[in-house]
């Protein structure tokens, strides 16, 4: 668990992680909101570290089950949702001359 | 419990949290949206990797069967939904992630109080703040995708005292929270979670249905801040780093959508709240319209000199993006100036529209923004709108409290005639009459907009 030093440490990773995180997508055209939106809901996907983690270290088997599902649902979120933003901007580029949209 | 991460592993972490915020700059331009995905995936796949293999994990191979069993779940429903199911499968997606957050959140608090009674405030205010917003997240993501999918109705549902029993909620949940930082106790803490799944519930239920993909939005950036949370709560900086950056850039977003919608935000969400039974729903149901053959809808687009397309979610459901392709090449080819108008909102999430018509090749030039379609219409001969209805409705312009007031719309009312392709008088996705559906000036071709509109190809064929 984060100590005090590392609790100060950690939220200075938060705020600065807020201000990246409000410059990085100041300006979509809303073509692209909905690729956006569903590519950064799979990147929140990475709570399946969080998962794994804890999971790996549960003790008993309420511990245990409530960590696999956590994982299962991890998974799910972080690999389907890549793959379903994928497919969105495959159909964009079908576009292109030559290029083969599925 | 992962303060003793190496410091390999965490310059991996390092690696994976620049994977996305490249990801979200590259996902903002549309010639490196897919890079930037999969930049996302790479980091994401570093981060799972090195994980497993630096963890000292008890339990691995069921760990590892638990990934297997998701992938197994999530990666062919994302491979072989249908473009208009999208839309759900996000909020779902979304759904699970923020339970996920809430769960290890609730396993770190069970492990932890099991062993030592060591957790420090900020550790028990991120744990309850985890498993109340990714309840919240779960609960309200779960509603949008019973909407979306027509599970239940897409109304604005308004249970009685409904506002009374939010506010209820509201005030439970925050006091359960409130309450179990100083007392540490696993039942509050399950307590917290319950009512949290409630307050989820009543918050998306009064939406309307136009609305629910800025909720999905929004509850997209919760459970990024919930992730942010339950980071803190294992001291992984990864976590940290990834949650913030989606619920900072998913706030922008959510307001950008709003902003498209011409809508603020708290409008949305407490909107049928405020203006409850909106409109003259009612009442207008053996009023007459004007209804037209494929045949009449040919000779009056075969004529034209200027045709304006309108495409909503209608299109998206039959299908019909080949169809309206091939009347748009058929009509370029009689000389007649064809374009489509595509408002932002258009279908069940923004750009829906777009990425419909990139599917069947439509050339990019002929897609015309709102502002540009709006000037084009004024000299337009006729408009046609294939199944879309909302984002048409001059009940935006005329109407004070209708659900969708002040909402921009593409003035279609304004070309010199209007053809509606639509599947019945049904009011749209957000449930209000639209008067011009019974304009004299106003043709509507009654059914499925692949086959209606394929009947309208072969006429303009005889022509």
């Amino acid at each position: 668990m984060g100590t005090a030093t590392g609790g100060v440490g950690l939220l200075t990773i938060f705020v600065l992680s807020v201000f990246v995180g409000f410059e990085v997508v100041s300006k979509v055209s809303s073509t692209l909101h909905t690729p956006l939106m569903s590519g950064a809901n799979a990147i929140h996907g990475v709570v399946l570290v969080g998962a794994i983690l804890i999971t790996g270290a549960a003790s008993g088997p309420v511990q245990l089950t409530l960590g696999v599902i956590a994982i299962v649902l991890g998974t799910v979120n972080m690999v389907g949702g890549f793959v379903v933003t994928d497919r969105m901007l495959g159909m964009f580029s079908g576009r292109r001359p030559g290029g083969e949209g599925k | 419990m992962t303060g003793n991460i190496s410091g390999g592993v965490q310059f991996g972490y390092l690696v994976a949290a620049i994977c996305f915020i490249l990801a979200l700059k590259g996902l903002s331009a549309p010639k490196t949206a897919r890079y930037g995905n999969w930049a996302g995936a790479a980091g994401a796949a570093l981060a799972v990797i090195l994980t497993l293999a630096t963890g000292h994990l008890h339990h691995l191979w069921v760990i590892l069967v638990a990934i297997v069993v998701g992938a197994v779940l999530g990666v062919p429903a994302a491979t072989r939904v249908k473009m208009t199911a999208m839309p759900q499968l996000v909020a779902l997606f979304n759904g699970v992630g923020g339970g996920a957050a809430a769960l290890v959140a609730l396993v770190e608090f069970l492990r932890v109080a099991g062993d030592s009674s060591a957790i420090s405030i900020a550790d028990q205010t991120a744990t309850v703040f985890t498993v109340l917003v990714g309840s919240v997240s779960f609960a309200g993501s779960m509603i949008t995708f019973a909407k979306l999918q027509e599970l239940m109705t897409t109304r604005p549902v308004v249970l009685p005292a409904g506002r009374w029993l939010s506010i209820g909620a509201f005030v439970a949940a925050i006091a359960l929270a409130v309450a179990d930082v100083p007392a540490r106790d696993t039942g509050v803490l399950v307590g917290l979670g319950v009512v949290s799944l409630g307050l989820g519930l009543l918050f998306v239920l009064p939406v309307g249905g136009a609305d629910v993909p800025i909720v999905i939005s929004l509850l997209n950036a919760f459970t990024g801040l919930t992730v942010a949370a339950s980071g803190y709560v294992l001291n992984n900086t990864l976590l940290i780093v990834a949650g913030t950056l989606v619920g900072a850039s998913g706030t922008i977003l959510t307001r950008l959508m709003a902003a498209a919608m011409g809508r603020p935000i708290t409008g949305i969400l407490f909107g049928a709240f405020r203006a409850k039974a909106a409109g003259p729903a009612a009442a207008s149901e053996n009023r007459p319209v004007r209804s037209g053959t494929p045949e009449d809808i040919a000779i009056l687009l075969g004529y034209a000199r200027k045709v304006i397309i309108v495409p909503g979610y209608g299109l998206a459901v039959a299908q019909g993006q080949h169809t309206i392709r091939e009347l748009a090449d058929l009509l370029g080819a009689r000389g007649v100036k064809v374009a489509y108008g595509i408002h932002a909102v258009a279908g069940r999430m923004p750009g829906h529209m777009n990425v419909l018509l990139a599917e069947a090749n439509v050339p990019y030039e002929s897609l015309l923004e709102m502002d540009e379609a709006n000037l084009e219409l004024s000299s337009a001969d006729v408009a046609l709108v294939v199944g879309a209805n909302d984002v048409v409705n001059p009940a935006a312009r005329t109407t004070p409290g209708a659900p969708i007031y002040g909402m921009p719309i593409i003035n279609v009312d304004s070309a010199a005639a209007v053809v509606f392709c639509k599947r019945s008088l049904r009011p749209g996705f957000a449930g209000i009459e639209n008067e011009l559906l019974y304009d004299s000036k106003t043709t509507l071709l009654f059914g499925d907009a692949k086959d209606s509109l394929g009947k309208v190809v072969a006429a303009v064929k005889a022509l």
